[in-house]
């Protein structure tokens, strides 16, 4: 029963995630439009581009490879697969006991990987461009989240999601400065991530500045929809991420009843807007960084990630 | 040192040329006048050719003394310019592409505006038919290691005019960006040719969009030099307006794409609303957002009403409050001011050296204006300031744009107060004989020069439009070096070089 249980969980879970996404991304452009005073595109219009995309013949450069076509698939593959890890609004997933958050940088990495490798498979000289920034800042983003990731694992003494998620719930976590230190890193290792102003700027059309949008400059029809939608889900994986362990409420445990888990997934899509609306408000606010800042800030969210760390060394109860 | 009037004086005075003289000169004056150029006495205004011809327009900056010397012995070519000059190489190569004029000792001969695509050779001279094959154009070399080349355009991913730039770097820092333009040439001056003025004012008009009130504005001063026309005063005051409202809504719009391209949308937002208000004070006011054909020879089109007048106080009496609220949130914004303090950096002498105009020349010390250095009617009775930095930097640029928006609000109220009242144009009259005018005219980028020959049957014989833009492509080539290569779309944006004026 159990298992069945987990297993439904988990379905409707990587059924939500992939269908959540691109209205995340509706709603975070609609609200940055609405910050700028313009009336913004609705907030389903990722839904319609991605059925445009979908619906298109795809180009492909003569001298694509193979790797150039797998890549999309692969970097979606690997995303979904991520983000259907992370509780959303239930724990007690059928993989969590099979991945950590270990596992979720490994997938991301790995989604990475390829697509640093697919920029440069055309031998454009932007697709170039785009993975030799993207890896330099990948350098940087990935060590900080791993610190991250073992503060939170000296922490709640796991780093399996679902215990970090119960542990945070329960009353012995306390006030930490060691964990608003690793949200601090976190979010900033989140914006790097997910190519947000001030690191990236998704809306560009300027493709000497691009970093993510340059590897993908060359993708067309259903492989773009496939990046276009890795990319909104890493997006909501990282929201979803923060949520689940610094603001773990309402989290339905396993056979909690339908009640608790329709609560779980209010409480989940109240979260997306919350943290949604915060990261607009943050780009609205801000302007992109010269590229050469990017290992400073990256480089802050190392140092913070080991400074919560090194906290924990010193005493438990930070 | 020879002052540029003792030149004119050294050759042959040509009739009916106003209001500067134009002299034809032999080689020897042709080439010390040359190395004068080069060793920065005088600057370079305008070098263009006919068949038989080629002129060049110098303007001797201290005393405003402005002449034309003439060059009419051309058996073999004539001796080059920019052999001593630099900013003349891209006007010889464009004189060889439209005229066929060969120009001695270039340093660097290949085609600029001609890129084989046009049917013909020498559309302004001999209309030869083009040869078979063209050769690809040969890029400037780069050598050395690790370095590698990014071609940029000419279709770039964001609705702008086409150029192409070819940028040499080693990682991210550039080391060398060539440019390679021409791709808008719609032979404006080929079609001046034969054209009636009515039609050549519209043609002047679209040189280039932005400024299309500066060059029917900067044509008509021209002809009216030509043939000797005063036009009525209030005429005069209503093209001073229409030039200031245009200059207005550039910089209203280049600001807030500067801050865009910083990937910081919320100035850019908030400028394209004033710029939007003052387009349609201008739609109000004279019948066109941009004000395109509303400067004719003689005077202009649409005289200014109660209901205009008003549509236009009552906007730069809004621009004027909200303005200081953006200026404020460009200076306080940290991680903008990141971007431009410091960016694409343009040293003095290299905008003295090119006569670089405008807020390009502006902010790297070159305080030239064309409003104040000859003061043209109503320009001699108005007041306003001329802002000058010597950083060189994207935020100079910029703060010369935001003090130029004030300046622009103070001219727009002035110019309204002061309106004399009467008719706004005359007609034109027989012309008799062969008459040549010139003039210069500030637009929003910086002085548009034009020349223009008008036959004895009123058509035009032969029109020459200089852009600022030819004086400043060749400093962004300049003013990128040693950048990384992220930073060029916001140092590319401040000069903002008009492509359609250019390529012509």
């Amino acid at each position: 029963m159990v298992v069945i249980s987990a297993l439904l969980v988990q379905a409707v879970q990587m059924v939500t995630v992939v269908l959540l996404a691109p209205l995340l991304t509706g709603f975070i452009r609609k609200v940055k439009s609405r910050l700028l005073r313009r009336q913004g595109p609705s907030v389903i219009q990722p839904y319609r581009d991605i059925l445009r995309l979908l619906r298109k013949e795809v180009v492909l450069a003569e001298n694509a490879s193979w790797l150039f076509r797998v890549t999309p698939y692969v970097i979606f593959a690997v995303t979904w697969v991520a983000a259907a890890i992370i509780p959303t609004f239930a724990t007690g997933l059928m993989f969590s006991w099979t991945a950590d958050l270990i596992a979720i940088i490994a997938l991301l990495g790995s989604g990475r990987f390829f697509l640093a490798l697919a920029g440069m498979d055309v031998g454009t000289s932007f697709g170039g461009i785009g993975s030799s920034r993207e890896v330099m800042i990948a350098t940087l983003a990935e060590p900080a989240m791993l610190l991250i990731i073992f503060t939170l694992a000296l922490v709640a003494g796991s780093t399996q999601l679902s215990t970090i998620a119960a542990f945070m719930t329960s009353p012995q976590v306390g006030l930490r400065v060691s964990l608003g230190i690793a949200l601090i890193a976190l979010i900033m290792v989140a914006i790097a991530e997910n190519a947000r102003i001030p690191v990236d700027n998704p809306a560009t059309h300027l493709e000497l500045t691009m970093v993510h949008e340059a590897m993908v400059l060359e993708y067309s029809g259903r492989h773009l929809a496939m990046i276009e939608l890795a990319a909104s889900l890493k997006l909501q994986l990282y929201i979803s991420l923060i949520a689940c362990m610094f603001v773990p409420w309402k989290l339905a445990v396993l056979e909690a009843g339908l009640a608790a888990y329709l609560v779980g997934l209010l409480a989940y899509l109240a979260k997306l807007a919350v943290g949604g609306t915060l990261l607009a408000l943050f780009e609205t606010a801000t302007a992109k960084m010269r590229i050469f800042r990017v290992p400073e800030f990256l480089g802050a969210a190392l140092m913070l990630g080991l400074l919560a760390t090194l906290l924990l060394f010193v005493s438990r109860s930070l | 040192m020879q002052a540029l009037a003792d030149l004119i004086l050294e050759g042959r005075p040509v009739q009916h040329h106003r209001p500067w003289p134009r002299t034809i000169v032999d080689p020897m004056v042709w080439t010390s006048a040359t190395v004068a150029l080069a060793e920065g006495h005088w600057t370079l205004l305008g070098l263009w050719g006919e068949t038989a011809a080629i002129h060049m327009a110098l303007l001797e900056e201290p005393t405003g003394t402005i002449g034309v010397i003439s060059l009419e012995e051309l058996e073999g070519g004539y001796p080059s310019v920019a052999q001593y000059h630099p900013p003349a190489l891209r006007p010889e190569r464009a004189i060889h592409d439209l005229v066929g004029l060969v120009s001695k000792d270039l340093p660097d001969p290949r085609p600029w505006l001609d890129h084989g695509r046009w049917g013909l050779r020498f559309p302004l001279g001999d209309r030869l038919p083009p040869p078979p094959e063209t050769a690809p154009y040969a890029f400037l070399r780069s050598e050395g290691d690790s370095l590698h080349q990014i071609p940029v355009g000419p279709v770039h991913a964001g609705i702008i005019e086409p150029g192409h730039f070819r940028f040499t770097a080693n990682g991210e820092t550039i080391v060398r960006l060539e440019e390679r333009l021409g791709y808008v040439h719609k032979g404006i001056e080929a079609l001046m040719v034969g054209a009636s003025l009515d039609r050549a004012v519209q043609l002047a008009g679209r040189t280039s969009g932005d400024s299309t009130v500066t060059y029917a504005y900067a044509f008509s001063r021209a002809v009216e030099a030509a043939l000797q026309l005063e036009v009525p005063s209030r005429a005069g005051w209503l093209r001073a307006l229409m030039a200031e409202l245009e200059r207005l809504a550039n910089h209203l719009g280049d600001i807030g794409a500067i801050c865009n391209d910083a990937a910081f949308p919320l100035m850019h937002t908030h400028c394209g609303v004033l710029r939007e208000r003052a387009l349609r004070a201008a739609d109000t006011a004279f019948g066109h957002r941009l004000m395109r054909d509303r400067i004719k020879p003689g005077g202009v089109i649409a005289d200014l009403d109660h209901e205009g007048a008003a549509a236009l106080r009552a906007v730069a009496t809004e621009i004027g409050q909200t303005f200081p609220a953006l200026v404020e949130l460009y200076d306080n914004t940290a991680s903008l001011q990141d971007r431009t303090v410091g960016t694409g950096m343009l040293r003095p002498e290299l905008a003295h050296q090119y006569g670089a105009g405008g807020y390009i020349g502006r902010a790297s010390g070159r305080g030239f204006d064309v409003r104040r250095a000859l003061g043209y009617p109503p320009y001699n009775s108005l007041l306003f300031e001329i802002p000058v930095l010597h950083e060189g930097d994207v935020n100079a640029r910029v703060w010369i744009r935001i003090r130029e928006v004030e300046q622009c609000l103070s001219l727009i109220a002035q110019i309204l107060d002061q309106l004399p009242a009467g008719p706004v144009s005359i007609d034109i009259p027989d012309i008799g004989e062969t008459r040549e005018g010139m003039a210069l005219v500030e637009g929003f980028r910086g002085d548009v020069f034009v020349w223009l020959r008008v036959a004895e049957s009123g058509r035009i014989d032969r029109c020459h439009l200089r852009d600022p833009s030819w004086f400043q492509w060749p400093l962004l080539e300049a003013a990128i070096e040693d950048n990384i290569v992220a930073d060029f779309p916001l140092c590319n944006k401040s000069f903002n070089c008009s492509y359609s004026g250019h390529d012509l």
